[in-house]
């Protein structure tokens, strides 16, 4: 099955077309939902079929490459199609795979109804196609394209409803700002690649990894590549600075949000960074870095998320921060508990985007959450699932959440510093008490929506997605015990990826080893603590609601820079938005291409026209005047043989 | 000691004819092209004709002679003239739409004489190319050259002959008033 | 002392150059056609020079064919000016320019 795997890229894009070309004239939208989401469970199945087969392998067979074709043979640059089937690799695509079946499913029951049915499935499995590039590409073109492909979906499914108005702007307007901040990021990306090519003369995984560990390359090129590289993962997974366009990304459809914005794309950058994990390792000053803003940006998005009002935007921002703790992972050379991360925030985030989508459904359109309140008795299977994925992400044991969360913590304290799980763990307390101030100002408590509102559980095909993720954000976790609790074994999920890593942890800086008991107290302290802020959000918004207005109004200064984003998009408007169009206006439109551009076009021909003016009197039409030239001529024919006399 | 007999013995006839000749013919020329009044000019050209004759003369190319004067200054001068009678142009006013025209080609004109003077001069034929004064004799008589147009340049006799004809009819028809 | 044929030369040049001042600055059609004439006759004077010197009656023969040639194109001439007048009442050449831009 391994021999098939090109098969997981080749569905999806088949569906892509099957449903865009003939999408409009499929009126039955059941057929177009399972070519949509039957595309996607193929896929699921050749990758579970490629994992059984690479578990029956030795440890040290278990990267195969299937090629498919030369594609670019230029020079030095030797690029092929072809897909890398490792341990790394196969836990992506089951992720993308599993998690987008559930999720194609979810939106055949959500998007009922809606007039471009089929154009919004052809775009998802658009967009698994671009994802299964990314993360089974074996160089860097591949991956680059996959980069690309799932920043364009990205782009088309945010703007799906193009026709929709979305807080100042359109919906429209909110695609373009998730491509071009993705751009930006982009180009850094790019840069990287000229340099890998630069230095070690391939863009193939295999042989720019080996050439890393081997060939004798000074820091600053390390740095300076991994630096590119990391700004690229900035733009598209939403780290600081170029995190702004996730927030905004929330004009889409909710399951849009869900497998993109929270399951997949984003996480893109993760898996680029775990890829390369030999060129990072051989960057310390880089992994300093990506550690510091992967923490700051945790802390920095859940204290954001804290005072929001939409239910999506607290969600998003959300995931700003979760994606903060997986680089926060990397940065520190925990590479595993990144990706361990990354597979049960999948199953969390998409279960609580689902689960959003399910009560803006039945709330028709209602995002404030303000305007929500004790919807637990009209949906009980909506709460009972959104209650687990809180409970997940909270890092509440024996959930997921805890497992992958506490191993970042864990690693943050050991191989980084205590001031890095310092961030973590206050993010973590933050995180469960927005979370739970979702949760109880969603569906417990007094219902505080008009009466035009009539909530209603969803019908079957959009709950039982959500209790397949239930399920998994469950018991998801217990794939990845730490080696403290799961005896000989040790740490299976990190076990099953250590391969890939095994040069990468070699340049690893860490700082010696801990006793058990440490890593008890710690993970005590982190759940003690989120208990706690799981306590006091129910005191606040259900035993005594006047304390949170209260204590807003009594922090006006700090809750209005909250509720602003720490004006982030109005600086960033300012400063860079704003001066780049004027400049444009001014100066690029009017003077260079209006005066310059056409002046060099239109002067040319007007040159000419001039010139031809006045050589056009020649042709006087009196006949002694040609006579004279004529004569002229001779003259020079003379001259020119009496020279060569 | 040279007498005057002697002396005149460098300059010998033919070259005393051939200056008066050749004088004459250039003078005529020069006037011939800055008389205003078209009549000069067409009489100034019956003289440089006349003396080009002279100088075939000299040359021992007699029919050519007769012909230039029979042919050229009998029929075509006169040609001219009618055609001056008829059509009765003004005086020239010798001013020119374009200025320095004039000047400009009589510098031209000059230019080009003295590149060819040059030429020739450089080239000297004289050296090789001796008179050989009974073959030229030999060679302008009426007999040869009538023997070489009905033998050897038949073809392009008979085909001056069409010319003619064609021209003839050309001015004909040109110069008719307008068919009734 | 015979005459040397680089004199004969000369005045020829003379002659040729004096018609294509002529041609060149007068502005009666007539005038024109006698330059022409008379640049015509030049040619004959050097061809009958070689021929003399060379003692090859074939340059006496071709001025024998120039002479033809340059009846016919006067007779030719002198007709066209003659339609020419009629149409435009005018014989000076710079007048007469419907070839101009």
């Amino acid at each position: 099955m391994t021999q098939y795997i090109y098969l997981t890229v080749l569905l999806p894009f088949l569906g892509f077309l099957v449903n865009g070309i003939f999408g409009s004239r499929i009126k039955n939208e059941k057929i177009i939902g399972i070519i949509g989401s039957g595309t996607i469970g193929l896929s699921f199945l050749v990758a579970v079929g490629a994992f059984i087969q690479t578990l029956g392998l030795p440890v040290e067979e278990r990267k195969t490459i299937v090629t498919l074709f030369n594609w670019i043979k230029v020079g030095g640059l030797n690029v092929n199609i072809a897909y890398q089937v490792d341990q790394l690799s196969l836990v992506m695509a089951l992720i993308v795979t599993g998690v987008g079946f559930i999720i194609h499913v979810y939106s055949i029951g959500y998007m009922h109804g809606d007039k471009s049915f089929w154009r919004f499935f052809s775009y998802l499995n658009l967009f698994i196609f671009a994802m299964m590039n990314l993360i089974l590409g074996d160089n860097f073109v591949l991956l680059f394209l996959g980069w690309e492909g799932v920043g364009l979906c990205s782009y088309l499914l945010i703007g799906f409803w193009y026709d929709r108005k979305f807080e100042k702007g359109t919906t429209g307007d909110a695609a373009k700002k998730a491509f071009i901040v993705n751009r930006i990021g982009d180009f850094g990306f790019l840069l990287g690649m000229f340099l890998i090519f630069m230095t070690f003369g391939s863009l193939n995984f295999g042989e720019v990894f080996a050439r890393a560990s081997s060939f004798n390359v000074p820091v600053s090129i390390f740095n300076f590549i991994a630096l590119f590289l990391f700004i690229g993962a900035t733009g598209k997974s939403a780290q600081i600075p170029l995190y702004i366009w996730l927030p905004d990304a929330m004009a889409g459809p909710t399951p849009v949000s869900a497998l993109i914005h929270a399951a997949t794309m984003v996480t893109a950058g993760v898996y680029m960074v775990a890829r390369c994990s030999i060129i990072f390792a051989s960057a310390p000053a880089i992994m300093i870095l990506i550690a510091i803003v992967g923490a700051l940006t945790a802390i920095f998005a859940a204290s954001i998320g804290l005072v929001q009002n939409d239910i999506k935007k607290i969600l998003a921002y959300s995931t700003v921060s979760q994606l903060g703790y997986m680089f926060l992972a990397l940065g520190v050379g925990a590479f595993t508990a990144g990706i361990f991360h990354v597979m049960t925030h999948a199953f969390f985030k998409a279960l609580l985007f689902l689960g959003a989508g399910s009560v803006i459904h039945s709330m028709h359109d209602e995002q404030d959450i303000q305007h929500y309140g004790g919807l637990k008795k009209y949906m009980p299977r909506t709460a009972m699932t959104f209650l687990v994925a809180a409970l997940a992400i909270s890092g509440i044991p024996p959930l997921s959440g805890f497992f992958s969360k506490d191993d970042i913590l864990w690693y943050a304290f050991a191989n980084g510093s205590f001031l890095l799980w310092l961030i973590g763990a206050v993010t973590a307390l933050l995180t469960a008490f927005y979370m739970f101030r979702l949760y109880f100002l969603t569906f417990e408590g007094k219902e505080r929506f008009g009466h035009d509102k009539h909530p209603h559980e969803s019908p079957g095909l959009m709950t039982i997605p959500l209790m397949v993720l239930a399920v998994l954000s469950a018991i998801g976790g217990f794939i990845g015990i730490p080696a403290l609790f799961s005896g000989e074994g040790g740490n299976r999920f990190e076990n099953w990826l250590e391969p890939v890593f095994k040069s990468a942890n070699f340049k690893v800086i860490s700082y010696g080893t801990y006793s058990s008991f440490e890593e008890i107290s710690l993970m005590l302290i982190t759940v003690a603590g989120a208990a706690l802020a799981i306590y006091f959000a129910r005191y606040i918004y259900i035993k005594n609601p006047h304390f949170a207005v209260s204590a807003s109004r009594k922090f006006k200064g700090i809750y209005n820079i909250l509720l602003n984003k720490y004006f982030v998009d109005e600086f960033y408007d300012a400063a860079i938005v704003t001066p780049i169009l004027r400049s444009s206006d001014n100066f690029l439109w009017r003077i260079f291409d209006i005066r310059i551009i056409d002046g060099l076009v239109n002067g040319t021909a007007s040159l000419i026209e001039t010139i031809s003016g006045k050589i056009r009197k020649i042709q006087t039409g009196v006949t002694q005047i040609y006579a004279v030239v004529m004569m002229l001529g001779i003259v020079i024919a003379f001259f020119w043989i009496i020279l060569s006399l | 000691m040279k007498t005057s007999e002697d002396t005149i013995k460098i300059m010998s006839i033919e070259l005393i004819l051939f200056i008066i000749f050749g004088l004459v013919a250039a003078v005529s020329a020069i006037l011939m092209i800055t008389r205003s009044n078209p009549v000069m000019s067409a009489l100034f050209l019956i003289v440089n004709f006349g003396s080009l004759a002279g100088l075939y003369i000299l040359l021992n190319a007699q029919f050519i002679a007769v012909a230039e004067v029979i042919v050229y200054a009998g029929a075509i001068m006169v040609l001219f003239l009618f055609v001056i009678m008829l059509l009765r142009p003004e005086h020239e006013k010798l001013a020119f739409k374009i200025p320095g025209i004039k000047t400009f080609s009589i510098v031209i004109a000059v230019i080009v004489f003295l590149q060819l003077a040059y030429i020739i001069f450089f080239a000297h034929p004289g050296t090789s190319l001796k008179p050989d004064v009974a073959a030229s004799i030999k060679a302008g008589t009426v007999e040869t050259i009538g023997r070489e147009l009905f033998t050897n340049y038949v073809l392009p006799f008979e085909a001056a002959g069409y010319l003619l004809l064609a021209a003839t009819i050309g001015a004909v028809v040109l110069a008719k008033k307008k068919f009734e | 002392m015979p005459v040397p044929i680089e004199y004969y030369l000369i005045l020829s040049a003379f002659m040729f150059l004096t018609g294509v001042a002529g041609v060149l600055t007068r502005r009666n059609a007539i005038v024109v056609f006698m330059s022409i004439e008379l640049m015509l006759n030049s040619a004959n004077l050097t061809l009958v020079t070689f021929s003399s010197y060379l003692g090859n009656p074939a340059g006496q023969i071709f001025v024998f064919f120039v002479m033809t040639v340059a009846a016919a194109e006067a007779a030719v001439g002198l007709a066209i000016i003659i339609a020419l007048f009629r149409n435009k009442l005018t014989m000076n050449i710079d007048e007469i320019n419907i070839l101009k831009w």
